[in-house]
């Protein structure tokens, strides 16, 4: 069971919410949809769940549009907000109305109350409900016809760190059954724990889709910090030497930061030459401040970026246009998105090219 | 699966009770004020005007809180062809509202008929004028269920749509009859009182009799009455279907 994303469009009057979006969830893994607030992901959902009709364009599951699929929550579960419940009807009669309408047992309703440990509280009403409560309704609701492919949209907003390491691995579990799972989410450091693949959407366009382990390194490509006393004989010498790239830090004349080189190397260079190390540190780009980077142009209310320190030279590159430029990130076109398409140059061609790789792999079979 | 979910909260019990006890109160003082005098069986009737209004705010509720609790992408997700939805939930509707109807008005009767003395005319069903009066209602309850669930639909928030089935028959028809010269005759063809022609009916005999029937005369006949009523009803759950099927949940 794959999620077949082709060209999907919406417009709400003049708003483009999503923009001419393609791509394919597959089975067997976590898919994270990852975009920042207003990107378009709760829509593209609800196009695929054909609660929402798209402008142009279509979403099959499994080949077939939503609307074609005979008892649909025995092929698609989904929890896309928890509290979509009637808040004087119990957990049990809520999912007893939805068994019913989907031809399934009574007995399964037991069987995912017992799943997401709801059984005890069963007969409350579902309004006297924690939000973990309800998320945890939501899920049994989810899995109630067994499916084989689960959307879940921010499934850990709101919860206490319990809450979201059992969201996390109900999810990693339910697609090593080789289950088809979509989850979105704002935070990227959440989905570095949770998905396998990742489809990045800003702005309701694609900005990649690619394996999450590629996304991340090429998105937080590491520096190193030195720091000496004879900085000035250091710097050409790692130039030289190693072939590095060497920038001064603001405010730290003693210090540089050095990229294109290794740690263990820059630091037997600097041996070998007698040059005593004050500092000898790896400057790990943060995840958060590269996803930021990467759609902060496409971010619908986006406040103005700033330079980091942090932030990799290659991602800076674009920032300085939008800084100070209230336009920049609200411009309602694409043409903001231009600088943002080269700051993710280096990692799209690797993208694309797995993207490519993947399509041909499924129509091989 | 509609009826889990019409029954499985607190609100739909709540208004059949009130239906019940709209046509047994107006049943007990009509059987009782001036020991019976203006008992008759269109009289003993009287609350289940007022029982309709109740029971058309069920019906309403039964689609706008699905709106106001996002239940109503449960129903679509479980349910995507949405005309089977608006089908299930129409003819769980009717049924209820035929069955309360029936149950009401029958309660009505007898118990006007134990507590009037003297009563304007002999408490029998014995025509079918009679009969009408009161099985009628288990016509026009259902009739008025579906402009509710079709209002509620096209509304889809509670208080406008429960405003509006409760002030289109209690207020607006009635105001229509202050337009000069036409104003009665156009207000006599508007859909609900129409339907309630279907259960008018004033037997020959008595003073108050005659000058009831001068009040209620004019307007269509209770089978033109009854077509109006089921007409508006059909026009206004197609066009609910249509808006239904087009726009976003």
């Amino acid at each position: 069971m794959t999620i077949e994303v082709r060209d999907l469009t919406k417009v709400y009057g003049k708003t483009l919410a999503v923009d001419h979006l393609s791509f394919e969830v597959r089975p067997g893994m976590v898919t994270g949809f990852l975009g920042p607030n207003g990107a378009g992901k709760s829509t593209t959902m609800r196009m695929i769940l054909g609660l929402d009709r798209p402008t142009s364009g279509t979403s099959m599951i499994d080949g077939k549009p939503y609307q074609d699929l005979r008892d649909p929550l025995t092929r698609v579960g989904s929890l896309l907000d928890a509290n979509w419940v009637h808040p004087n009807r119990s957990a049990r009669a809520h999912l007893r109305w939805m068994a019913r309408s989907n031809g399934l047992p009574t007995s399964r309703v037991d069987e995912v109350l017992q799943l997401v440990g709801l059984h005890d509280v069963a007969g409350k009403r579902a309004g006297q409900y924690s939000l973990g409560m309800k998320q945890r309704l939501g899920l049994a609701g989810a899995l109630l016809g067994d499916p084989g492919v689960l959307l879940f949209d921010e499934p850990v907003n709101g919860l206490d760190p319990e809450g979201i390491l059992w969201i996390r691995t109900l999810m990693r579990n339910l697609a090593a059954q080789g289950r088809t799972v979509l989850v979105s989410s704002h935070l990227l450091s959440e989905m570095s724990l949770t998905a396998d693949h990742l489809v990045v959407i800003g702005r309701g366009r694609l900005i990649a889709d690619a394996p999450t382990a590629e996304f991340i390194s090429a998105a937080t490509r590491s520096t190193v910090r030195v720091r000496s006393p004879r900085i000035a004989e250091l710097v050409p010498l790692l130039q030289t030497q190693l072939a590095a790239t060497v920038e001064p830090v603001d405010g730290a004349p003693d210090a540089a930061t050095v990229s294109g080189a290794a740690i263990d190397r820059i630091g037997e260079a600097a041996a070998a030459a007698g040059i005593a190390l004050h500092e000898l540190s790896p400057q790990n780009g943060s995840l958060e401040q590269a996803f930021i980077e990467l759609t902060a142009q496409s971010t619908e209310f986006a406040s103005h970026p700033g330079p980091s320190g942090t932030a990799p030279s290659a991602l800076r590159g674009p920032l300085p246009a939008s800084h100070g430029s209230p336009l920049a990130g609200s411009a309602p076109d694409g043409s903001a998105l231009a600088p943002d398409r080269s700051a993710v140059a280096p990692l799209a061609p690797a993208a694309y090219d797995s993207a490519a790789a993947r399509h041909a792999a499924t129509e091989g079979k | 699966m509609e009826r889990i979910k019409l029954f499985s909260t607190r609100s739909p019990y709540w208004c059949l009770a009130v239906v019940l006890a709209a046509a047994l109160l107006f049943a007990i003082l009509m059987g009782t004020l001036q020991n019976g005098e203006n008992a008759s069986v269109f009289t003993s009737q009287s609350g289940m005007g007022l029982g309709m209004s109740v029971f058309m705010v069920l019906a309403t509720l039964a689609v706008t809180t699905e709106y106001r609790f996002g239940t109503i992408r449960t129903s679509f997700q479980a349910v995507p062809r949405r005309a089977n939805v608006l089908l299930a939930k129409t003819g769980l509707l009717v049924v209820l509202a035929a069955v309360t109807a029936t149950v009401s008005s029958f309660a009505a009767f007898f118990l006007v008929k134990a507590l009037a003395h003297s009563p304007a005319e002999p408490l029998t069903l014995a025509t079918g004028g009679d009969w009408r009066a009161v099985l009628g209602h288990a016509a026009l309850f259902p009739i008025a269920a579906v402009i509710a669930l079709a209002v509620g639909v096209l509304v889809r928030q509670s208080a406008g749509a429960i405003t509006i089935v409760l002030v289109w028959p209690l207020l607006i028809e009635s105001l229509v009859r202050l337009i000069p010269k036409v104003g009665t005759n156009i207000s006599n063809w508007m859909p609900f009182n129409a339907g309630s022609k279907f259960v008018t009916y004033i037997s020959s005999g008595g003073a108050q009799q005659e000058a009831l029937s001068q009040v209620l005369s004019g307007g269509p006949t209770p089978l033109e009455g009854l077509a109006v009523f089921a007409g508006t009803a059909v026009a206004l759950w197609i066009v609910a279907l249509l808006v239904l099927q087009r726009r976003d949940a």
